[in-house]
């Protein structure tokens, strides 16, 4: 009767203390440029180094630039920051992707497309979406960096166990309607906070009908709604996504790996402390108004009056409309549209630049509309290229980047300028997410693909 | 070894505002050192401070009748991102608690992970330290670590929080999780053979 979720934490429990906190064994550590140079410092400053190098990786990837990255970094922060990753691993014996390298990327593109990732780990990384990596099956989540730190010296980490929640959605999604909608749906049914404190393992047959990268952006953003993690149990579709990629096991390993990920499932009766089901059905291509993702409402709609909130709510709905430029009740189509940003963890695989690129195919970016497509990893990019797709996004206008996490979080020079509205693919809308006083949508790619031609909020299925 | 909690008596600053996220807390582009110190100076960064770097007279760090070592904000505190960075520059800027009803998760660790307590309360009692604060900004909180109590001083408004015990302990002790997991490194390699 136990979880999928309980089945794993439980297998990596070391010991648990008094009270509850537990002993985690972590299988894999993913680091980059941002929030590890502290944690080796530490290490550093108490004499002691990396417990389990051959089981921590890194990419670069937050505040590098997306354009020249055969130059050096011009901004000299990042670049410090860069090469202090890059020195750290070497002095370390940590394996590193570096810029330009043909496997760097954003550490939650790269994990799953080299293989590294894998059902039935742990997975930490000094990042909020490292939850993305639960696509896959596995235990994974976003640690601060003290938790780095002891990760590094131990291969371990202190954590209370999270409770357990289900998220199931059946039937059949509706044409136009891809998984970033589902995403956008369930926070904005549940709350920023709706997740909190829980694991969430995502169900049902709309779940399942997805493909492998259509799942990572699900439980990409479990963390948009507090969750601790997001997962879902690994299928044929995990093991076809899987087999061949470069680290994956090989052989007769990968048989004896197959069975045992085929063990990796929710019993038929565990009981979760939390669980909902949406229809499928009911969910259309999302946006988002405000300045936190549980602010969506569907493409089609408007944005609520809000009303039904209590005063101290409603200060920060207030609040938050005022920041975007927005009044309550407004329809979001026709709403104006200066930037377009396909990329980041949640949207900048390969299958989010092919339905980018296919939609503007024979269209042309709309005047006025400035568009950044940034793919997820050098891969990405690769692919993008020898499918043609660099050549239909030129076709129509736009400009395949070099992959990074750009203007997801803006850390480079891919700022949004202050007042401008972007329609982002990526995962955060808060206040100056992407630059100062920046104003943010989010939305999937075809939603971003139906504004960047049109140069306003339009509904996809309009257009298709 | 981290500064010891054991109990605090502050005036608070209060931030009635819900899901104020990591990005508010510290903003990204000020993510780029590589030590732990300096963060202070940028905490709400964009609420503090307009884009020539001149401070908000509107917003509660600068207001000269607000002080303390006692962050008060609205629900859901601390949302977004992992960066420890919000942390450091909570700490840095001087308090040493943050009174919520509800915070993110990560945020929670991090905080407990720099000595800086994060205090649970009801709605109710948000409300009423922020009303208290309102009316009368030299109100003091006293936040009892060992009793896990938090009340308005002079009013009957008393209630206890929850803290996992280790963590409790780890605050009230100056303890580090580093030291006890390296102290551990033994049973952890016998872990990792009997997988």
């Amino acid at each position: 009767m136990n979880t999928l979720f309980d089945k794993i934490w439980d297998a990596h429990t070391v010991k648990t203390l008094d009270g509850g906190s537990c002993v985690l064994y972590i299988d894999r550590q993913y680091i980059h440029e941002v929030t590890s140079p502290q944690a080796f410092a530490g290490l550093r400053q108490r004499g002691i180094g990396v417990f389990r190098p051959q089981q921590v990786t890194a990419s670069p990837d937050h505040n590098i630039p997306t354009q020249n990255q055969h130059l050096p970094i011009a901004e000299p922060q990042s670049a410090e920051q860069v090469a202090t990753l890059e020195r750290n691993c070497a002095e370390n014996g940590i394996t590193i992707f570096p810029i330009g390298s043909e496997r760097n990327g954003i550490i939650h593109v790269i994990g799953p497309q080299t293989g590294l990732t894998q059902p039935g780990m742990t997975i930490v990384c000094g990042d909020s979406h490292t939850s993305t990596h639960g696509a896959l099956g596995c235990v994974a989540f976003g640690i601060g960096t003290s938790e780095v730190e002891m990760a590094l010296a131990s291969q371990c980490i202190l954590q209370s166990k999270p409770k357990s929640m289900r998220i199931n959605v059946e039937g059949e999604l509706g044409n136009g309607v891809c998984s970033k909608d589902i995403i956008l749906y369930i926070i904005s049914k549940l709350g920023t906070g709706g997740g909190t404190g829980h694991f969430v393992e995502f169900a049902g047959s709309a779940i399942r009908s997805l493909s492998m990268e259509a799942r990572m952006t699900i439980c990409n953003m479990s963390i948009e709604m507090g969750a601790r993690g997001g997962m879902i149990a690994p299928d044929e579709v995990t093991f076809e996504y899987l087999k061949g990629r470069e680290f994956a096991p090989k052989g007769e390993e990968w048989e004896k790996a197959v069975a045992y990920w085929k063990t990796l499932c929710s019993d038929e009766d565990a009981v979760f402390d939390k669980e909902v089901t949406f229809d499928a059905a009911d969910i259309e291509p999302m946006i988002t108004y405000g300045t936190n993702p549980g602010m969506g409402v569907a493409v089609s709609g408007a944005i609520p009056s809000g009303e039904e909130l209590d005063a101290t709510s409603r200060v920060s709905f207030d609040k938050s409309l005022n920041y975007m430029g927005f009044k309550a009740g407004d329809k979001m189509v026709g709403k104006r549209v200066d930037y377009v940003f396909v990329g980041s963890c949640t949207n900048g695989r390969i299958e989010d630049l092919r339905a980018f690129a296919h939609f503007v195919k024979g269209h042309k970016k709309a005047e006025g509309v400035t568009a950044w497509i940034v793919p997820g990893s050098k891969e990405v990019e690769r692919m993008a290229i020898e499918e043609g797709l660099r050549d239909i996004l030129q076709e129509a206008g736009f400009e395949l980047r070099q992959p990074g996490c750009s203007a997801c979080l803006a850390m480079n020079e891919d700022k949004i300028p202050a007042g401008k509205y972007c329609v982002a693919t990526s995962n955060r809308n808060f206040e100056g997410r992407q630059g100062p006083d920046a104003r943010t949508l989010l939305a999937g790619p075809l939603v971003a693909a139906a504004a960047a031609i049109t140069g306003v909020v339009t509904d996809p299925r309009e257009l298709m | 070894m981290r500064n010891k909690f054991t109990t605090l008596l502050s005036t608070a600053v209060p931030l009635p505002i819900e899901n104020i996220d990591t990005d508010q807390i510290i903003p990204a582009r000020f993510l780029k050192a590589t030590t732990r110190e300096g963060f202070g100076e940028n905490l709400f960064r964009d609420w503090r401070y307009d884009s020539n770097g001149e401070p908000k007279a509107d917003f509660v760090m600068n207001s000269p009748i607000y002080n303390g070592e006692i962050l008060v904000a609205g629900k859901n505190f601390g949302c977004g991102s992992s960066r420890e960075h919000a942390a450091w520059a909570i700490d840095g800027a001087g308090f040493r608690a943050v009174v919520s009803s509800f915070f993110a998760d990560i945020f929670r660790n991090n905080a407990l992970n720099n000595g800086l307590l994060p205090v649970t309360v009801s709605q109710e009692m948000l409300e009423a330290i922020f009303k208290a604060a309102e009316s009368n900004p030299s109100t003091q909180l006293k936040i009892d670590l060992e009793a896990q109590t938090i009340e308005i001083e002079g009013t009957s408004y008393i209630e206890s929080f929850e803290i996992a015990p280790y963590k409790k302990q780890c605050l009230m002790n100056g303890y580090d999780d580093v030291d006890y997991l390296v102290s551990i490194h033994q049973e952890i390699k016998d872990f990792e053979q009997k997988r």
